[in-house]
C-alpha cells in the first residue's frame, strides 16, 4: 500500500520472494547446481576426449587418478547429506540447497565415475564399486521421480485429514460396526467380526507398495452382506442395512489409508536401497582404493 | 449484644493467599480478628486446582513479605504448609460462613452516597443509591450470625459464585456444581446443565469410558454452542453421533426430583431419568456484592477494579480490598498485600510497599535525586495521559513500564523496528524523522505528549525513526500496561485516540500537512469497530467517506462475471474510499474486514475540502487512486482470458484469510506439491528448541496444495497475550511473539489461541549427541523424543513443570527459522501476508 514502508528483516532466511514465488529443490536458485553438475561433467568429458592416454584410457593414468579422486571426494560429500539433514546447527545453510547439490552432483558422478573406469569393466572389486555406485544413483533417480510426482497425489488423497485422524476414524467406524452388529443373527455377527478382526495393515512390503486389497476381509464381508441387502428395499430400520452402510464407509476409509500408506512407502522405500547400497559402495570403494595402491 | 454477634478489630473475608496472609499478620500483631471462609477448607481457588498441579511463584524478582511461607511447588504441599502455619499462628477462622452483607453501623457520612447501576438483560439499567455509614461494620453471615468489625479486609478474589439452578428441586442433594473426578460415577443417569466449555468437558469426561455405563445428557437452552470452544463442540457432536452423549436442545430445566428431571422444550414438557445433575452455568462475578458494600469501581467496564487509596482502602472508609479483586492475581502480590494492609490498619504509616526495591531499581539511573514516591508523582503530573491515575495504579503501572533518560541526539527507536510499546515524554522533547530518505526533515513532539502509538494500536512495525531532540526522560509503556491504562483511565484513552488518529493521517498523507490543517477532519473522524467478515464499503453504493484502517486488515473484492474476485489485501495503516471522493460516482469495489478491525471513518465532503485546499495532497491521493484503478483493470482483463486462474487466485486468497493469515505477521506455509512428509521441519524445530516441536506439519487446512500447518502466525495483536498472569508473552526484536521463562504454565494462552498452536509440555531430558545415535544407536534420534523415552530417562525425583511452548521464529538462532532451513525439498516457506497476497502472484500464474 501507498503508506507502507518496505519491510526490512534483520535475519534473512530463505523466504518467499516478493512476487509470491518460491522454488523447490530441483529448481533451486534457477537450476544453479544443475548447471554446475553439467559443467563439471562436460569438462571431464572434454578432457577425456582431448587427452591421449596410452595404451588406452584407464583408472591408473593421471587423468584416471584425477577423476577417481574427484569421484571419491564427491561420494563422501554426498554421503554427508544424511548427517547434515539430521544435524540442526545454527548458520545460514539450507537443506534445500544441499539436496539440490546432492541431486545434480550425484548425477554428474555417472559421467565422472564411468570415465574413471575407462570403460574397463570386469568381474572384480573395482567394477563392483562402479556397479554399486550406479545402483545408488539409479535408486536416487527413482527417488527424485517420486519426490517430484507423489506429494501432490498424497496431498490430494489426504484431503486435510492427518494420518492419526484417518486411523481414529477407522477405529470409530469399527466401534460403530461393533455396536450395530449386536442385534444381528449369529451368522451375520460372525461376518462382521471377521471384518473387525482383520489386521488392516498386515501383509508384506509388496502389499503396502501395491496398495492391493485383494485379500481384504472387509471387502469380502461387504460383498456377502450386500448380496442379501442389495435386493431388499432400505426401510431405514434394518440393522443389516446399517451394517452394510458402515462397511461401505469402512471400505472408503480403508482405501484412503491404504493409498496414503502406499504413497508414504513409495516415498521411503528407495532409501532402503539407496542408503545400504551407499555403505556397500563405500566399503567396495575402500577395497578398490587399497588394492590399487597395494598393487601399485 | 446478642449471642450470635461477635465483635473484633478486623474481619477478613476470603481465605485465599491474600486473606490468609492478612489473618496471619493480624494474629502476629495480636489484633483481634476473624477470617471468614465460605467453604470448609482454606484457599478454595488453589484447593480446586487439579491434584498435583505445580503452583508457580512469580514474579521472581518480587520479595515475599508475609508471615506465611510460600514457594513454587505442588498444590498439596502449599496447602498443607499454610494449614499448618495458620493453625500455628493462632488465626481465628470461621469456616462454612458466607458473608451476605456488609453495612456500616456508625453515623451516616455526609455527602457519601454510593450509586449502583444495574444493567438488565434487555439493555435498560436501573440506578439505586446507598448512603454510606461510618465504621464499625456489621457483617451478616449465611449461618445467621453477625460479626461487628472496625475494619474489613475484602480478599474474595474474582472467581465469584457458581450460578445456581433456580427450578423446583434445585436444592436436592444430587444437584452439584462441580465435578472433581468423572471416573467416580458408574451406572448413573447424569444430566449436565450448561453447554460452556466446563459443561461439555464434564459431559465428555463422564461418557468417555463406556465401561462406566453412564447415560449422559447435556442440556442446551438453544441450538448453538456460542460460549464453547470449537474443538469442544466438535468433540461433543462426535460423541453424540457415536451415541455416547445425548444433547437436549432448546430445553430449560423445569423441575428436579429424585431419580427424574423435567425439561420445558419447544414441543412441550419432557421427563427423563436422572440420578445426578451437574450444573455448569458459569459464575457471577462478585461485583454486585462488592458494590453493595459501598465500594466504587473505577469505571463501568467489565474488567474494572475497585477504586483504592495507596493503603488499599476503598471508597467505603474502613473497608480494604486486596488480592485478585484489587487487580493483583499473582499469589506473591496477594500475600504481600495481606501483610501490608494489616500493618496499615494497625497504624503503621512508614511501611514501604514490597515492590519498592523494584521501582527503586527502575529509577536509579535517572538524573535528579528523587525517591520513588517523588518520581511517581513527577511522572504522573508531567505526562498528560497519566494524570487520571491514583498512586496505587501508578505503582502497578510503573512495574510494567520502564523509564529511561536519553541524551540529545540518541535514537529511541528506528523505522521498521517491531515494537508495540507506547512512549511518553516526561521531560525534554523528541523529533520524528518523517522522511526515510532525508533524516533532516523532522517533526517535534514535546514534553507531556506520547509517541509510538501506531505500533501499539496497529501492531505493525515502527513507522519512523525517533531521536531525542534534547536531553529527555521517556517512559516506555508496555502494550499490556497501555491497554490497562486505557481501560482504567477513560481520559487517557480519548487522548491516545485523538493523537493517534492525527498522526496516522499525517503519516499516511504526508505532503506538507500540519496538524492545524487536520482539525476539521479530526472533528468528523469516528473510530468504528468492525467485526470479522463485515463489509464496510459495498460495491455500487453511494457514499464518499474515507476509511483508514487503524487495526486489523481488510480485503477488497469486486464482482466480476457474477463472482467476487479478490483484488487486494489492505493491512493496518492503509486507507480506502478515495475514488468516490476524488472522481465521484459509486463505490467500485467492496471492502470487508479480514479479521476484527478498527477503522477511522472520515467524512467525505470534509476531506474533499481538505483536498481542494492542499493540491499536493490531491496529487498524492490521485496517484494512489490511479495505481488501484490499474490493478482493477488488470484483474478484469485477466478475468476474460484466464478466468480459472483468477478464480483460483481469489479462492486461495480467501482460504488464507479464513485461516488467520489476515492477522498474521509471519506464517509458515507448506507447498504440498513439494512436501514429501519427512517431518524434518518438526524434527529440526524440536532439536533447535530443547527437544519440543512447536509445529504440527500434518494438521491444519489445505487448499490447492497450499497447506497452513499448525504453527504460530505471530499475529499483529496476539490473542495469546490477552490474559497472561505473569505477562510472559512478548514481541521480540524480529517481530516474533515469544513466551519467556516466567511462564507459570496456567494454559490461558493455549486456550486463547484460536489456531491451536500453543502446547503445554515439560522439557524432555537431554538426548545423547547425533553421532552416538548414528553410530551406536544411543538415544531416540533426531526430533522430539517419545513420551516413553522421556519418562524412562527423566532425572529421578525431579518433576519438571509443564509450560507453554510456542514458535519463537528461532529468535536468536543464526540462520533463522529451522523449519525452513531444514526442509529438504523447499516445501516449507515463511511469508508475510501483504507480500504473499499481492497481485504479483496472479501475474505469475497467468504468465
Amino acid at each position: 500500500m501507498a503508506s507502507q514502508a518496505p519491510a526490512k528483516r534483520a535475519r534473512q532466511t530463505e523466504r518467499v520472494r516478493s512476487d509470491g514465488t518460491h522454488e523447490g529443490f530441483l529448481r533451486h536458485r534457477n537450476f544453479l547446481w544443475l548447471k554446475i553438475g553439467a559443467a563439471l561433467s562436460a569438462f571431464c568429458l572434454i578432457v577425456y576426449l582431448l587427452v591421449d592416454v596410452t595404451p588406452r584410457h584407464n583408472g591408473g593414468s593421471w587423468l584416471g587418478y584425477a577423476l577417481g579422486t574427484i569421484g571419491v571426494l564427491l561420494i563422501l560429500w554426498l554421503t554427508a547429506l544424511g548427517y547434515r539433514k539430521r544435524k540442526m546447527t545454527r548458520g545460514a545453510w539450507s537443506l534445500k540447497a544441499w539436496t539440490s547439490a546432492h541431486v545434480y552432483l550425484g548425477l554428474s558422478l555417472i559421467v565422472i565415475g564411468t570415465l574413471h573406469t575407462g570403460f574397463q569393466l570386469g568381474w572384480n572389486v573395482h567394477t563392483l564399486a562402479w556397479v554399486l555406485m550406479m545402483l545408488v544413483i539409479l535408486s536416487g533417480i527413482y527417488g527424485i521421480s517420486v519426490y517430484a510426482t507423489l506429494p501432490q497425489q498424497m496431498s490430494f488423497n489426504r484431503d486435510q485429514v492427518t494420518e492419526t485422524q484417518m486411523l481414529a476414524s477407522l477405529r470409530e467406524v469399527d466401534r460403530q460396526l461393533h455396536d450395530a452388529a449386536q442385534p444381528l443373527s449369529q451368522h451375520h455377527a460372525a461376518l462382521v467380526r471377521e471384518s473387525l478382526e482383520q489386521d488392516v495393515f498386515g501383509g508384506g512390503l509388496w502389499q503396502r507398495l501395491s496398495g492391493s486389497s485383494r485379500n481384504c476381509a472387509t471387502r469380502r464381508v461387504h460383498r456377502t452382506i450386500r448380496q442379501e441387502t442389495g435386493a431388499k428395499a432400505d426401510t431405514g430400520n434394518d440393522p443389516l442395512e446399517r451394517v452394510d452402510g458402515l462397511l461401505e464407509r469402512k471400505l472408503a476409509t480403508l482405501s484412503r489409508v491404504r493409498r496414503h500408506l502406499r504413497y508414504k512407502a513409495m516415498l521411503e522405500v528407495w532409501l532402503y536401497v539407496h542408503i545400504p547400497a551407499t555403505f556397500a559402495l563405500i566399503a567396495a570403494l575402500t577395497a578398490h582404493v587399497i588394492s590399487v595402491f597395494f598393487y601399485w | 449484644m446478642n449471642r450470635l454477634t461477635e465483635s473484633c478489630r478486623i474481619a477478613i473475608v476470603g481465605s485465599g493467599p491474600a486473606g490468609l496472609s492478612a489473618a496471619a499478620r493480624a494474629a502476629q500483631l495480636g489484633l483481634s480478628h476473624v477470617l471468614i471462609e465460605k467453604t470448609d477448607h482454606l484457599s478454595d481457588t488453589i484447593y480446586k486446582y487439579q491434584k498435583g498441579k505445580h503452583v508457580m511463584a512469580t514474579p521472581s524478582q518480587l520479595v515475599l513479605r508475609s508471615d506465611l511461607d510460600f514457594d513454587a511447588g505442588k498444590r498439596e504441599a502449599i496447602l498443607g504448609l499454610w494449614d499448618e502455619q495458620v493453625a500455628g499462628a493462632g488465626v481465628t477462622v470461621r469456616h462454612n460462613a458466607e458473608v451476605l452483607s456488609i453495612e456500616g453501623t456508625g453515623e451516616p457520612i455526609a455527602g457519601s452516597v454510593m450509586k449502583i447501576v444495574t444493567r438488565k438483560r434487555d439493555g435498560t439499567s436501573e440506578t439505586s443509591e446507598i448512603q454510606r455509614r461510618a465504621p464499625p461494620y456489621r457483617l451478616k453471615l449465611s449461618d445467621g450470625s453477625e460479626i461487628v468489625a472496625d475494619a474489613v479486609i475484602l480478599a474474595i478474589g474474582t472467581q465469584g459464585n457458581p450460578n445456581l439452578m433456580r427450578c423446583a428441586g434445585a436444592d436436592l442433594p444430587h444437584v452439584q456444581y462441580q465435578l472433581d473426578d468423572p471416573k467416580e460415577y458408574i451406572d448413573e443417569h447424569i444430566v449436565v446443565v450448561g453447554t460452556g466449555d466446563a459443561g461439555i468437558e464434564n459431559a465428555l469426561g463422564l461418557a468417555e469410558d463406556a465401561e462406566q455405563r453412564n447415560v449422559v445428557t447435556i442440556v442446551n437452552r438453544g441450538m448453538e454452542f456460542a460460549t464453547a470452544k470449537g474443538a469442544n463442540v466438535k468433540a461433543l457432536l462426535a460423541a453424540r453421533d457415536a451415541g455416547r452423549v445425548n444433547i437436549q436442545f432448546n430445553s430449560e430445566t423445569k423441575a428436579i426430583e429424585p431419580g427424574w428431571i423435567t425439561f420445558t422444550t419447544r414441543d412441550g414438557e419432557e421427563r427423563i431419568r436422572c440420578d445426578r445433575v451437574i450444573a455448569r452455568m458459569g459464575s457471577a462475578p462478585p461485583r454486585g456484592f462488592v458494590e453493595s458494600c459501598g465500594i466504587e469501581f473505577t469505571s463501568g467496564d467489565r474488567l474494572a477494579f475497585p477504586r483504592l487509596s495507596p493503603v488499599f482502602e476503598s471508597t467505603a472508609p474502613g473497608i480494604f480490598v486486596i488480592g485478585a479483586l484489587a487487580g493483583y492475581p499473582l499469589i506473591k502480590h496477594c500475600m504481600n498485600q495481606g501483610y501490608d494492609v494489616v500493618e496499615f490498619v494497625n497504624g503503621n504509616a512508614s511501611l514501604k510497599p514490597a515492590d519498592e526495591p523494584i521501582l527503586e531499581a527502575k529509577f536509579k539511573d535517572l538524573p535528579g535525586r528523587r525517591d520513588v514516591a517523588e518520581w511517581l508523582d513527577y511522572l504522573r503530573s508531567g505526562i498528560t495521559i497519566l494524570e487520571g491515575m491514583n498512586p496505587l495504579q501508578m505503582r502497578e503501572f510503573m512495574l510494567d513500564s520502564t523509564v529511561r533518560a536519553y541524551r540529545r541526539g540518541e535514537v529511541i527507536f528506528e523505522r521498521n523496528e517491531p515494537g508495540s510499546s507506547l512512549f511518553a515524554i516526561a521531560d525534554g522533547s523528541v523529533s520524528v524523522q518523517v522522511n526515510p530518505d532525508d533524516p533532516s526533515i523532522t517533526v517535534p513532539i514535546g514534553k507531556g505528549s506520547i509517541f509510538g502509538e501506531v505500533g501499539l494500536i496497529s501492531g505493525r512495525k515502527r513507522g519512523a525513526t525517533i531521536v531525542a531532540a534534547e536531553d529527555a526522560i521517556c517512559v516506555e509503556i508496555s502494550r499490556t500496561a497501555a491497554l490497562k491504562l486505557q481501560s482504567s483511565v477513560p481520559a487517557a484513552k480519548r487522548a491516545i485516540e485523538r493523537i493517534s488518529t492525527e498522526r496516522q493521517l499525517l503519516q499516511m498523507f504526508g505532503s506538507g500537512l500540519t496538524s492545524a490543517d487536520l482539525t476539521e477532519v479530526l472533528d468528523t473522524a469516528r473510530i468504528e469497530q468492525v467485526s470479522a467478515g463485515k463489509t464496510v464499503i459495498d460495491e455500487g453504493d453511494e457514499g464518499t467517506d474515507i476509511l483508514v484502517i487503524r487495526q486489523g486488515s481488510m480485503v477488497v473484492e469486486k464482482q466480476i462475471g457474477g463472482k467476487p474476485v479478490f483484488l487486494n489485501y489492505l493491512p493496518a495503516g492503509s486507507y480506502v474510499g478515495e475514488m468516490a471522493v476524488i472522481a465521484g460516482g459509486k463505490r467500485t469495489a467492496s471492502v470487508r474486514a479480514a479479521i476484527k478491525s478498527e477503522v477511522i471513518r472520515i467524512d467525505g465532503p470534509t476531506f474533499r475540502k481538505l483536498l481542494d485546499a492542499k493540491p499536493q495532497l490531491l496529487a498524492k491521493a490521485s496517484a494512489d487512486m490511479a495505481e488501484r484503478q490499474n490493478l482493477n483493470a488488470f484483474v478484469e482483463s485477466k478475468k476474460d482470458s484466464f478466468s480459472n486462474v483468477v478464480d483460483m487466485y481469489s479462492n486461495v486468497a480467501n482460504f488464507l484469510i479464513e485461516n488467520g493469515i489476515g492477522e498474521a505477521t509471519d506464517v509458515l506455509l507448506i507447498d504440498e506439491n513439494l512436501c514429501v512428509g519427512c517431518d524434518n521441519c518438526e524434527k529440526a524445530c524440536a532439536d533447535s528448541h530443547e527437544g519440543l516441536s512447536r509445529l504440527d506439519r500434518e494438521a491444519g487446512r489445505t487448499y490447492a496444495h497450499l497447506h497452513v500447518p499448525t504453527s504460530c502466525r505471530h499475529c499483529e495483536h496476539p490473542h495469546c497475550m490477552a490474559d497472561c498472569p505473569p505477562n510472559a508473552i512478548h514481541r521480540g526484536p524480529d517481530g516474533e511473539v515469544f513466551i519467556n521463562d516466567t511462564c507459570i504454565g496456567c494454559g490461558n494462552c493455549q486456550r486463547n489461541c484460536p489456531y491451536g498452536v500453543i502446547r503445554m509440555d515439560a522439557v524432555p531430558p537431554k538426548k545423547p549427541g547425533l553421532l552416538s545415535w548414528l553410530l551406536f544407536g544411543k538415544g531416540p534420534g533426531p526430533g522430539e523424543p517419545s513420551k516413553k523415552w522421556s519418562y524412562a530417562n527423566a532425572e529421578p525425583g525431579v518433576e519438571k513443570a509443564k509450560k507453554a511452548i510456542k514458535c519463537d521464529m528461532c529468535s536468536g538462532i543464526e540462520g533463522g527459522p529451522a523449519c525452513v532451513r531444514a526442509c529438504p525439498t523447499g516445501a516449507a516457506i515463511r511469508v508475510s501476508p501483504e507480500k504473499f497476497l499481492s497481485i504479483a502472484r496472479l501475474e505469475r500464474e497467468s504468465a
